[in-house]
């Protein structure tokens, strides 16, 4: 192909078109096709995961069973300011909303939502829907007042009122251990009802106790992989690899087999006589459970990105650093430590990640003291149904995530990340 | 690392401590996995050693948990939804992965990192966040206990791993092959199959293997999702260990170790023909 040139000094493609227009149109013919490509995938990510996490978190802040369900309350209490019980209006609204509450079964979620906001309102909701189909007309507000002393106290309608909007912060409060007190305002929970902050301040010091761990036990073993020849790091490499390509409820079984009172460990100690036939050590169902089996899982993505690193160090540097006359403690500490940062990084953050979101193995070894965030939230999706609570929890638990993630892409990129 | 001819008596003897802190970390990792295989043959229904064992009396061992595996009909389901659902995941994961990585590592591919970033999401949230949000909205639109909502949460979870081993495998593309062999007169999908593909399987291969794992291992999706018909290995194994502890667990479990041996080779294999292709031969 030729370059031609216009008389007015423009290059021209063969086609006779202008060389950079024709360029343009290649570059964007082939950033179409990229994009094409990689649409189907990001389509269905969109579908299957990014909206469905969202529309969890939403559930963190969506607040529509007030609003919704009590309409005619919503609108009465409006203008209410709080001070004083309010009046008739709103007594005729609240009756209207429970009789047709009462009626479509709809008034029990009522109830439960603002159950979570202060314990006996269920009751005092789905009773007093009950009982409105028997009063008979107005004036109201004696009347409901007679039907429970609760309506009468300033607090239940403060409330309803704060529960009118169809956004509320009230489960990231229950999240981080605070509430709503008597007169509205935001405080701290009692010092016996303060369970999230602990959660989330264990599950972080468990995950860097193991993070810990695991940058000791992985750093001699990947530099013994590392240096050693190829043949037989090749097959020491089986020992890193068999654990991290097995199941991990096979390894959690593994080591329940191992841990529990009749187990292998506590037979060994008996044998031994360390400890006495019936004292057996208890190593399962606590924490000692769940951070041996959750370093024995984690240990591998430890190893891998430190023998990765390690492995592009020349020995030289070091043997340099003796012939130069630096003790061996010095040259490695000054000298070959150093160089290894990059790999105890992204080591420590891929481990870190991954034991503040775990579950499975917690859920099974951890006992009562052995768990962490992510049981409560299983436990508030299963058990409790307090679905807006698990939502707030779980963005918390993201937002987390998210933050060492970027600090992981900081350190290794994502372009980077090796697998196996 | 050999020992120097020069070294003294404090260089050796922290030489060997060395070596006997490292064989310790690694009797760590390996015999928990180890431990369950002769414990799988028991023949008393516990999770321990008995005397017989521990004396090789061969009427302690058994086969009655490998029996009690095949002939149970939850067992044997479960097997089956494993292979349906992790087979079905890693077909989708890898056709929508490799797609969406060779255009990724197209140079002219608009906001690249941020698109990366988001792909690979599935892998980086916690998976008990990812199943609660998966519950609700698969609950929502009629995809809770069906084959289908499983699959397809299998595949959201896969696919990053595809991504990412065929986005390794194309940093080393030379792009003037798909040059030449357009300029030999090759359409697209003939440069595909004939050109890209070939050099890319290998990427591919170990991508799909990881679909396949994390698919056939995954629990918390499926114990947020599956209803009782879909229960997969892992869930049976779950229930196991909190409801009913039998030793069928240690047998499931030999059989599973035994798979990722498989898989383990595999892999070792597609590495060293990779190696082989590039010139490197191991020393």
């Amino acid at each position: 192909m030729t370059d031609q040139t216009a008389g007015n000094g423009v290059v021209l493609a063969a086609d006779g078109t202008p060389l950079k227009a024709s360029l343009n149109r290649a570059l964007r013919k082939n950033r179409m096709r990229a994009l094409l490509l990689v649409a189907p995938l990001m389509l269905f990510v969109l579908f299957s995961f990014l909206i469905p996490i969202f529309d969890m978190t939403f559930r963190s802040v969506d607040n529509w069973h007030v609003g919704t369900l009590m309409p005619k309350t919503t609108v009465a209490l409006a203008d209410w300011d709080g001070k004083d019980l309010p009046e008739e209006p709103v007594f005729a609204a609240l009756v209207a909303d429970l009789r047709a509450g009462a009626k479509s079964r709809q008034i029990g979620k009522v109830g439960t939502r603002l159950n979570y906001e202060k314990s006996g309102m269920r009751g005092l909701i789905t009773g007093s829907a009950r009982k409105s189909k028997k009063l008979k007309d107005g004036p109201y507000k004696a009347k409901v007042l007679k039907l429970h002393k609760k309506w009468g106290q300033l607090e239940t309608w403060t409330v309803i009122k704060r529960n009118t909007t169809p956004y509320t912060i009230g489960y990231y409060l229950n999240a981080v251990d605070m509430k709503y007190d008597k007169n509205g305002e935001i405080v701290m929970q009692p010092e016996n009802r303060r369970i999230y902050g602990k959660l989330f301040m264990r599950t972080f010091a468990i995950s860097l106790a193991i993070t810990i761990i695991c940058v000791i036990l992985a750093y001699p073993i990947a530099f013994l992989l590392a240096t050693l020849p190829l043949r037989y790091s090749n097959l020491l490499m089986i020992f890193v690899l068999l654990p991290f390509w097995t199941s991990l409820l096979v390894r959690t079984t593994a080591w329940i087999a191992m841990l529990q009172s009749q187990g292998v460990l506590n037979d060994l100690f008996v044998f031994f006589g360390m400890v006495d036939d019936d004292n057996r050590l208890q190593l399962i169902h606590n924490l000692t459970g769940t951070i041996i089996a959750m370093t024995h899982i984690l240990l591998p993505f430890m190893v891998l990105p430190l023998y990765s690193v390690m492995k592009t160090i020349p020995p030289t540097y070091m043997r340099a650093a003796l012939s130069l006359g630096a003790n061996p403690v010095v040259a490695f500490v000054r000298v070959y430590m150093p160089q290894t940062l990059s790999g105890i990084g992204a080591g420590s953050v891929l481990v870190f990640i991954l034991s503040i979101g775990y579950y499975i193995t917690p859920a099974l070894v951890g006992g009562t003291d052995g768990t962490l965030i992510s049981n409560q939230i299983a436990y508030h999706m299963q058990s409790s149904l307090n679905w807006g609570l698990a939502g707030a929890l779980g963005a918390l638990l993201l937002a987390s995530v998210l933050a060492l993630y970027l600090l992981y892409n900081r350190i290794v990129g994502i372009d980077n990340m090796r697998l196996g | 690392m050999a020992l120097p001819s020069y070294a003294g008596p404090l260089e050796t003897s922290w030489y060997y401590a060395f070596r006997l802190i490292c064989a310790c970390i690694f009797i760590f990792l390996i015999t928990p996995i180890l431990v369950i295989i002769p414990l799988s043959f028991n023949v008393e229904p516990y999770f321990t050693f008995t005397q017989g064992m521990l004396t090789f009396d061969p009427d302690a061992y058994s086969m009655r948990w490998y029996e009690d595996f095949i002939s149970n009909t939850q067992w044997t389901h479960s097997v089956k939804n494993s292979f349906i659902i992790a087979i079905a995941s890693t077909i989708l994961a890898t056709i929508l992965g490799t797609l969406a990585a060779l255009g990724l590592s197209n140079a002219n591919m608009p906001y690249r990192s941020l698109t990366m970033g988001l792909l690979i999401s599935p892998m980086i949230v916690p998976l008990i966040i990812s199943a609660a949000g998966m519950y609700f909205f698969y609950s929502n639109i009629g995809l809770d206990q069906t084959f289908l909502g499983i699959i397809l949460a299998h595949t959201t979870l896969g696919t990053p791993f595809v991504v990412i081993t065929v986005t390794a495998t194309l940093v080393g593309f030379d792009h003037s092959l798909t040059r030449a062999s357009a300029n030999l007169g090759a359409g697209p999908t003939t440069t595909f199959f004939k050109v890209i593909m070939p050099l890319i399987l290998p990427g591919v291969i170990s991508g799909a293997l990881f679909a396949f794992i994390t698919s056939f291992d995954e629990v918390v999706v499926v114990l947020f999702l599956a209803g009782f018909d879909q229960r997969t290995i892992p869930r049976q194994m779950w229930s196991g260990i909190r409801e009913q502890i039998s030793p069928t667990i240690l047998a499931v479990a030999t059989i599973l170790v035994m798979i990722s041996i498989a898989l383990l080779a595999t892999l070792e294999l597609l590495r060293r023909r990779g190696e082989r292709l590039r010139g490197i031969s191991p020393g």
